[in-house]
């Protein structure tokens, strides 16, 4: 099992954070000693059992398609770094 | 009564003083805020005070006692955990990733205290994201306990605990995923209780672990958290996992006799790894429990083993996908360098998130990634169903079940900071109650061997918080453990 180097490489660039190479080798051992207690529970034959997504077992309600939010573009644009024209900005991706 | 001894006496008495106009709701407020002043360089228990505000809503509050328009919680300050998002003030979560953030938003909880005309008397520090068991991780500084600064106030609800340990908020809201309130209730002398899964609106909570994390009262007495759980709980649409229940009176239960009272003692909760002076503090409660006329059963929850394990898959996971809101585009950090936007991204969360969220998120991407989902998440689920049928089980022939809250009094800073499964174990015995979605409390019960408090564990069965208030208020009105103040006042 244990997570080699490039497997948190590739985690951490799924999970769009910059690993740097300082803290790779404390990151990676840090990671395989939680999941030397995740493993704990791998060993138990627990295919019996229905998976538990929700403590009580209810449904998702459906709430009517009826428009309830405010517009609030202004005050939600304000909390954004940068924005230009009513619009968030980021670095160009298409050349 | 003193004017320190009504600050520290419960809500009952504050509420009573309010209503009969012998204090102020402005001249309380100012009480605690002076407090805040005073105690708070020293235990960092507020990320943010907002005297200005907290006095406006303060006037507020005494304008509508006099119109005759109060109720039983007009004018009580409040301090809210700053996982709750809180319209114009800053919201920041523990987090540099939100440190710049404020609410454009009220949560449903933040609505409701609104509602029943509480003061807001800051916002508590806590593990960033509520992801930790000491109130460490925060980017804000560590929280410290104020029966001895030395030593953590448990966490992640950690600010609200210490807050009301030393007497600067009369009560506080905290959330528990994995023990956040209990825990640090227990390591700080309070009482804390974490509702069924569903009673309390996740809306505006800002989510860690979304199918178990559950918004709860903090507060001196088990009354006053009664009283607080009866504010915030209820259905709310913007929560599709709020339960749509009649509301109930959490408090009419609190002076039920305890005769015929049927308490489990699951023996994984008394086996190795619980300290000596814990236990012993334990035992004598719940000697004085069966002198209220319970009697006490021992039971079993055979696979309480694999819940950390379990936990530490369901919580990453969920917080990984909940966590990937943080792009540093829309609101939050952004870092200030970046060439593209693949940079952007990665250095805004590697910079604004902390060793520990970053530890989890990738556990979760992991655990989650492609070929992984069956083995790790689905797996989870599976023992999270099983350890919901122990508790199914024991629960069939006892009303609660009791134990220790956490098998230490309060370490020391920086004790367990360096080793992430030491730190996990210290919820060993509160995360079973959050995979099966249980009501729990923890009320004050003693005192360990380095004089800090020893915490009782009360778990019910689903909806069974009113049976577990009336437990803690009758142990509460037969022992004095909840009366004692960091510092040795009472």
């Amino acid at each position: 099992m244990p997570l080699t180097r490039e497997q948190v490489a590739r985690i951490a660039d799924l999970a769009r954070i910059e690993i740097l190479p300082a803290e790779a080798e404390t990151l990676q051992g840090e990671l395989n000693r939680i999941f030397t207690l995740i493993e704990r529970m791998r060993a138990v034959d627990a295919s019996a059992f229905v998976p538990m997504a929700h403590a009580l077992d209810v449904s998702q309600p459906l709430r009517e398609d009826a428009p309830a939010e405010p517009d609030r573009r202004a005050e939600f644009l304000a909390l954004a770094p940068e924005t230009e024209a009513g619009l968030y900005l980021v670095p160009r991706v298409i050349e | 009564m003193s004017r320190d001894a009504l600050l520290d006496g419960g809500l009952a008495a504050l509420s009573a003083a309010l209503a009969s106009r012998r204090i102020s709701s402005v001249e309380l407020t100012a009480a605690y805020l002076g407090r805040i002043e005073r105690e708070n360089p020293r235990l960092n228990a507020f990320i943010t005070v907002d005297p200005d505000r907290s006095l406006a809503q303060a006037r507020a509050a005494d304008e509508r006692i006099a119109r005759g328009e109060g109720g039983v919680l007009t004018g009580i300050p409040v301090a809210h955990k700053d996982i709750f998002c809180t319209r114009g003030w800053p919201t920041t979560c523990g987090s540099r990733m939100l440190a710049n953030f404020v609410s454009p938003y009220d949560a449903h909880v933040i609505e409701r205290f609104d509602a029943a005309g509480c003061v807001i008397l800051g916002k508590t520090n806590m593990d960033e994201f509520a992801m930790g068991s000491s109130s460490e991780t925060s980017f804000f500084g560590p929280v410290r306990n104020p029966w001895d600064t030395g030593r953590v106030p448990g966490g992640s609800s950690g600010g609200s605990a210490a807050a009301v340990a030393a007497g600067l908020a009369p009560a506080a809201t905290g959330t528990d995923t994995g023990g956040s309130i209990r825990q640090p209730a227990a390591l700080c002398g309070v009482s804390g209780l974490k509702p069924t899964y569903g009673v309390v609106s996740r809306y505006g909570m800002i989510a860690f672990a979304s199918s178990l994390d559950q918004g709860g009262p903090m507060a001196r007495l088990a009354a006053d958290c009664a009283w607080l759980l009866n504010a915030m709980a209820g259905h709310d649409a913007r929560d599709s996992t709020s339960l749509d229940r009649p509301p109930e009176d959490y408090a009419r239960d609190l002076d039920k006799p305890l005769a015929g009272l049927r308490v489990g003692l699951p023996r994984e909760f008394f086996a190795e790894g619980l300290d000596g002076d814990v236990a012993r503090a334990v035992e004598a409660a719940l000697g004085e429990i069966r002198r209220l006329g319970a009697s006490t059963v021992e039971v079993s929850l055979p696979n309480m083993a694999l819940s950390v394990p379990a936990y530490y898959v369901i919580a990453p996971a969920e917080a990984s996908s909940n966590l990937s809101r943080f792009d540093g585009v829309r609101y939050g950090y952004r870092a200030p360098h970046y060439a593209d936007l693949a940079e952007l991204y990665g250095k805004s969360r590697a910079q604004g998130f902390g060793a520990e969220v970053r530890r989890r998120i990738l556990i979760g991407t992991y655990v989650l990634s492609h070929g992984y989902y069956d083995a790790y998440y689905l797996q989870a689920q599976r023992i999270r169903r099983l350890i919901a049928a122990d508790f199914a089980a024991a629960l069939a022939n006892c009303d609660v079940l009791m134990g220790p809250t956490s098998p230490t009094t309060a370490f020391a800073l920086g004790d367990r900071a360096g080793d992430p499964v030491q730190m996990y174990l210290s919820d060993i015995y509160t995360i079973a109650v959050n995979l099966a979605g249980l009501p729990a409390m923890s009320i004050p019960c003693g005192l360990g061997a380095n004089g800090c408090p020893v915490g009782l564990h009360i778990i019910g069965d689903y909806f069974g918080e009113a049976r577990i208030l009336n437990v803690a208020h009758r142990y509460q009105q037969a022992t004095d453990w909840h009366t004692r103040l960091p510092g040795g006042a009472q």
